[in-house]
C-alpha cells in the first residue's frame, strides 16, 4: 500500500492489538473503518487507576479525603498505617486513640 | 507528677462516696467493702481514683473553679449523653479541685475494633444540637492545640519541628486560640477521642460521654477532627470514618452538611488536631530523644503537605 499524500510505501503496525498503517516517508498514519475507536477505548483503559489489590478491599472509594491528606486515599493501593479491619493496628495508633 | 498526698486523699473521697454510712478506712487499711482504690488516670490534665462503682476526680492544677462550675451543670443536665457527676459542685482537697462520678466502663484500648465509632458520633450530635447554658465558657480545643504548640517549641531542636510550625501558622487565628470561634453557640465537648467514652452502668450499659474539663460553646467541627484528621493522615481505615461520619449525620449533626464532601467544613479543625496530635510527637521525641515511630512520621508528613494547599475559606457553610 502506497501514502495517498506522497506516496511512499505503508507499513503495518500493530499498536495496543490494533493494525495501523504508517508512511515511511512522511510518518502519516491511516487507520482503517473503527479503527480510531478501537484505540480510543484501549487509551481510556489504560488512564483508569489500577484496581486496588485484593488484600486491601475498598469498601467506600469514594469517601473524599482532604488535599492534603495521605497519598493512599488518591486510590493507587497503599496500605494504611493503621491496617483495615481484621489487622492488627500500629501500637502507637492504639495509643493515639486515646490520647488527648 | 502527683503530689503523694493526693492519691490518699483522692481514696478517702471517693469510698466515702462508695459507703457514705460507715467510716472511711485509713489510706492504707482495707475497705470492708473488698473493692481497692485503682487509680485510673495520673497525668498533667487530672488524676481520677476508682472505688468500687465511684471515681474521684482530682482537676488540673490550673483549673479556673468559675469555669468549672457551669461545665459541670452542663454534665449534670445532659444524662444520656454526658456523665452526671454525684454534686455538681467540686470540693477543694489540698488546692486541686475534686468531683466525684460513677464509674463507667471504659473502651478496650486492647481492641480499638471494637470501637463505638456510631455511638460517639450519635452522642456528639446530641450534644451539638442541645441548648448551651447562658454563661457557658468556650470550649477550650484551640486553647490545648496552642498548649501542644508552646510544649513543641520548649522540646528544642528537632527536624521535624519545622514543617508542624509552619502548618500552625498557616491557620486562621481562631484554630490557634488567638481570635474568637466562628460559632460561639454550640455545645461542643472539646477534647474527644476513645477515652472519653464509657459504659454507665458498667459493663453493658449505653455508652456516654466523660470528661467536661475542656467543654464549651464554639465550633463544633472540632469535636470532629480528630477522627477526621486520623482519617486523612491515613491512620483510621476508611471505612471506621465512614461509619462516624454517617452515624454523625444520621443524628443530624449540624457541624456538617447533611450530605456531600463533609471537607469543606472540617478542614481547619482537622488540620489543627493533626499540627497538634504532631506537635506532641514531635515534643515527646524529643524529650525521650527518640526518632518518631511510623504513625507519628504520618502525622508530621501531613503538617508538610498542608503548605502545598491553603486552608479551606468555607467555614460556616451553614451561616
Amino acid at each position: 500500500m502506497q501514502c495517498p499524500k506522497c506516496h511512499a510505501p505503508m507499513h503495518t503496525y500493530n499498536r495496543n492489538g490494533v493494525q495501523i498503517e504508517q508512511c515511511s516517508g512522511c510518518r502519516g498514519i491511516f487507520l482503517d473503518y473503527g479503527e480510531l475507536e478501537s484505540l480510543t477505548r484501549v487509551e481510556s483503559q489504560w488512564s483508569q487507576p489500577a484496581p486496588p489489590p485484593p488484600s486491601t478491599p475498598q469498601a467506600y472509594p469514594s469517601a473524599p479525603a482532604p488535599a492534603w491528606g495521605a497519598p493512599q486515599h488518591g486510590g493507587h493501593g497503599g496500605g494504611h498505617y493503621g491496617g483495615h479491619g481484621g489487622h492488627h493496628r500500629h501500637k502507637s495508633f492504639g495509643h493515639m486513640l486515646f490520647s488527648s | 507528677m502527683t503530689a503523694d498526698s493526693l492519691l490518699p486523699a483522692l481514696g478517702a473521697a471517693v469510698r466515702h462516696a462508695a459507703h457514705p454510712a460507715r467510716a472511711v478506712p485509713g489510706p492504707r487499711g482495707a475497705c470492708p467493702c473488698g473493692a481497692e482504690d485503682t487509680l485510673l488516670a495520673d497525668r498533667d490534665d487530672g488524676t481520677v481514683v476508682r472505688h468500687g462503682d465511684f471515681v474521684a476526680k482530682a482537676h488540673a492544677p490550673d483549673t479556673d473553679p468559675t469555669a468549672l462550675a457551669p461545665r459541670l451543670a452542663v454534665a449534670a443536665s445532659l444524662p444520656g449523653i454526658l456523665l452526671p457527676p454525684l454534686n455538681p459542685t467540686p470540693a477543694d482537697l489540698l488546692g486541686r479541685r475534686v468531683t466525684l462520678w460513677p464509674y463507667g466502663g471504659p473502651v478496650d484500648p486492647d481492641t480499638p475494633d471494637a470501637a463505638p465509632w456510631e455511638a460517639a458520633a450519635t452522642l456528639l450530635a446530641r450534644l451539638h444540637r442541645a441548648p448551651a447554658p447562658q454563661g457557658l465558657p468556650s470550649m477550650r480545643g484551640p486553647v490545648k492545640a496552642a498548649r501542644a504548640m508552646a510544649r513543641l517549641r520548649a522540646a528544642g531542636p528537632h527536624p521535624a519541628a519545622a514543617p508542624v510550625l509552619r502548618a500552625w501558622a498557616a491557620l486562621p487565628g481562631w484554630a490557634r486560640a488567638e481570635a474568637p470561634m466562628p460559632d460561639a453557640t454550640t455545645l461542643c465537648h472539646g477534647d474527644l477521642h476513645l477515652g472519653q467514652l464509657v459504659r454507665h452502668p458498667a459493663p453493658d450499659g449505653p455508652w456516654v460521654l466523660i470528661d467536661v474539663d475542656d467543654l464549651g460553646v464554639g465550633d463544633p467541627t472540632w469535636d470532629l477532627a480528630r477522627p477526621a484528621a486520623w482519617y486523612a493522615c491515613g491512620l483510621l481505615p476508611p471505612d471506621e470514618w465512614f461509619r462516624f461520619l454517617t452515624a454523625y449525620r444520621d443524628a443530624d449533626g449540624p457541624a456538617v452538611p447533611a450530605d456531600g464532601d463533609p471537607w469543606p467544613a472540617l478542614d481547619v479543625a482537622a488540620r489543627a488536631l493533626t499540627v497538634q496530635t504532631a506537635a506532641l510527637a514531635v515534643a515527646k521525641s524529643a524529650a525521650a530523644d527518640r526518632p518518631l515511630d511510623e504513625v507519628q512520621q504520618a502525622v508530621v508528613d501531613a503538617c508538610d503537605r498542608m503548605s502545598a494547599v491553603p486552608p479551606e475559606l468555607a467555614q460556616g457553610f451553614a451561616t
